[in-house]
């Protein structure tokens, strides 16, 4: 549906991640081509945050190999993948509720005034307020104002936030763990149609964790099926069908009352 | 909040509109109950007081005296409650560091025989070196409550309730229980007791250090990733920050900052005292909740915490001057705490709602 190139950007290949006895990730692989929207599904537990935590630098594999533009990476911390220039929108969003949206979208990554201050780490708050609306009004998002903490935010706008962050740092890939999970319809597709910009005109690469094949439909290009920590499937999602990926997704031939999950 | 008054806004340009209007903004500000709590304690206490004696050059040098070192020491907890953090042994800490200060200054500002007869020929180097040893045992104590905090995982409630014994404890090791004596006069009679420009130097070191605390912790990264910890650790670490290290710090800080306390209280008394400072950290920790620091982290300015060091010190000398009965004060000031949080929370609330 979209002319994605067939370069390849990012790869894992057989990745472990052990918790105590629990085997969250039995080698899973994955790869990811420049300029496409990557679904990630799968059954509760059957490893997509871990994975993506991964690629996001939170956790580190106990295997396996990953590699971007062709040379193998180790991310040790978030930190290390941001510098890759891959961004992660989490589940839980990740923003400091107290802080206001200028101040999330640039924690970590702060602007400093100018002049021998900026040494003593002194902020630019107006720079910040700045910046964060021509990020806000690139994405066609509309907050009243980005001086007010996100906790007084809806929950449409925190998770706008979170996008608008990501985006706007991230230079290479753009990883959402379920970013519709918790929203209205209409919010739901304003997400979606954000994560489509993000691509087409940041020119990002995204993985997109989804429990909804709906919206896997609506918004991929292609789509990994992941079963009990390993990959089980890898297609364009113009060439599958809600029914091949749950039989992906279950192990179970019949899908048979399943087919509204 | 002004919704009332957003219809004829246009129309009108009276003065009494505009007076309502800055009145607006000032109500919105964070601490501006506070101050007009503060304001209104002072006025009341101006016009019952014998002579309007409360208002006096003398009586407000001696509030803000009082209240110097409280000052320090609030505005170090009110930095590690935004980062949803807390110190209880602020306190000790401030007895640790000037017990170790004092016998320091003592022992090398002459021999026994010289000091027990208030002769000290190397007094500079004496308290050059009583100054460096109390704050870096207290650098050394916020040190080890940050490590066993942050690295540990001991919670920070458990960690420094050990601190708070233990250091005490060994102050009283030290001195055999006893305050320090001999304590060279020089010290007193120049920093502990001295002005400048009618303000103490205690009151001075108060301004200053709660002035770079304030810039700190307003103006800079240090202080917006201390918000952001407060907030949600988790959401810090993805950004990048490093929590451990960053929530060391502000432990190490505090530590600093109680060592410092300590030279305070030794040049103002001339003695280490090794019963004092039990109340520090529960007095420190209601300045920072009556100014408005959220207990879960993430919430609180530095001029709410500075007010709200001020009240209690205000109301136990109004109640002195006026002639109330001391047992009062902790009634009055356990009330304030109380209502002060509440009306706090009030306010949020309905922010929250329009």
């Amino acid at each position: 549906m979209n002319p994605t190139s067939d370069k390849v950007l990012f790869s894992a290949r057989g990745i472990v991640k052990n918790y105590g006895h629990v085997q969250a990730l039995a080698g899973a692989d994955f790869e990811l081509r420049e300029h496409e929207i990557h679904a990630l599904v799968g059954d509760n537990g059957a490893g997509k945050s871990t994975l993506i935590k991964v690629f996001s630098g939170d956790i580190q594999p106990d295997e396996g190999v990953v590699e971007m533009n062709g040379r193998q990476v180790q991310f040790s911390s978030p930190r290390d993948a941001q510098v890759a220039g891959i961004e992660t929108v989490y589940q839980d969003l990740a923003l400091a509720s107290t802080l206001d949206t200028a101040m999330n979208i640039h924690l970590g990554r702060e602007l400093l005034v100018r002049g021998p201050l900026a040494k003593l780490g002194f902020i630019n708050r107006r720079a910040m307020q700045r910046n964060a609306a021509v990020q806000l009004k690139d994405l066609g998002i509309e907050l009243p104002s980005v001086a007010v903490p996100v906790a007084d935010l809806s929950g449409g706008q925190r998770q706008a936030v979170a996008v608008a962050r990501a985006s706007a740092w991230g230079r290479q890939i753009l990883i959402m763990d379920e970013p519709v999970a918790a929203l209205a319809p209409q919010q739901t597709e304003f997400v979606l149609s954000l994560m489509k910009r993000a691509r087409d005109e940041r020119g990002l690469a995204v993985i997109f964790i989804s429990h909804n094949l709906p919206h896997v439909f609506l918004a991929s290009d292609r789509v990994t099926v992941l079963r009990h920590g390993q990959t089980v499937l890898t297609k364009p999602t113009a060439e599958t069908d809600v029914e091949e990926l749950l039989r992906a997704m279950t192990g179970i031939m019949n899908t048979e009352g399943r087919a509204s999950a | 909040m002004n919704i009332g008054t957003h219809g004829r806004a246009s129309s009108e340009h009276s003065p009494a509109k505009q007076l309502r209007e800055l009145a607006a903004r000032f109500f919105k500000l964070e601490s501006a109950l506070l101050v007009v709590i503060l304001g209104a304690m002072i006025v009341i206490f101006t016009i019952i007081s014998p002579s309007g004696e409360f208002f006096s050059s003398g009586n407000i040098r001696s509030i803000a005296l009082d209240t110097s070192e409280i000052l320090v020491l609030s505005a170090g907890e009110m930095l590690i409650i935004v980062a949803a953090g807390l110190d209880l042994s602020i306190g000790s800490i401030v007895v640790f560091s000037s017990v170790v200060g004092a016998k320091t200054l003592v022992a090398l500002s002459g021999s026994p025989a010289q000091v027990a007869q208030f002769t000290y020929p190397h007094l500079a180097l004496g308290i050059t070196a009583g100054v460096v040893v109390a704050v870096l045992a207290g650098l050394g104590w916020g040190t080890l409550n940050g490590l066993l905090t942050a690295k540990w995982g001991v919670p920070p409630f458990i960690v420094t309730r050990g601190t708070l014994s233990v250091a005490v404890g060994l102050a009283q090791v030290i001195t055999g229980g006893l305050n320090v004596p001999n304590i060279p006069p020089a010290l007193q009679n120049s920093y502990g007791s001295g002005q400048l420009f009618g303000i103490p130097w205690l009151v001075w070191t108060a301004i200053i250090v709660v002035g770079i605390l304030w810039i700190l912790l307003e103006l800079t990264r240090y202080g917006l990733h201390t918000y952001a910890i407060g907030a949600s650790p988790e959401a810090a670490r993805r950004a990048g920050i490093n929590v451990r290290l960053h929530t060391i710090s502000l432990y190490a800080l505090m530590g600093l900052l109680a060592g410092i306390v300590g030279i305070m209280d030794v040049a103002r008394f001339d003695t280490a005292s090794i019963f004092a400072h039990t109340q520090d950290n529960l007095t420190a920790i209601t300045a920072a909740v009556i100014g408005g620091t959220s207990l879960f982290g993430g919430r609180g300015r530095m001029l709410g915490t500075v007010i709200g060091a001020f009240i209690p010190a205000t109301l136990r000398n109004g109640f002195v001057l006026i002639g109330v009965e001391p047992f009062w004060q902790n009634v009055a000031i356990g009330s304030v705490l109380i209502t002060a949080v509440y009306i706090d929370q009030m306010r949020r609330r309905r922010a929250k709602i329009t």
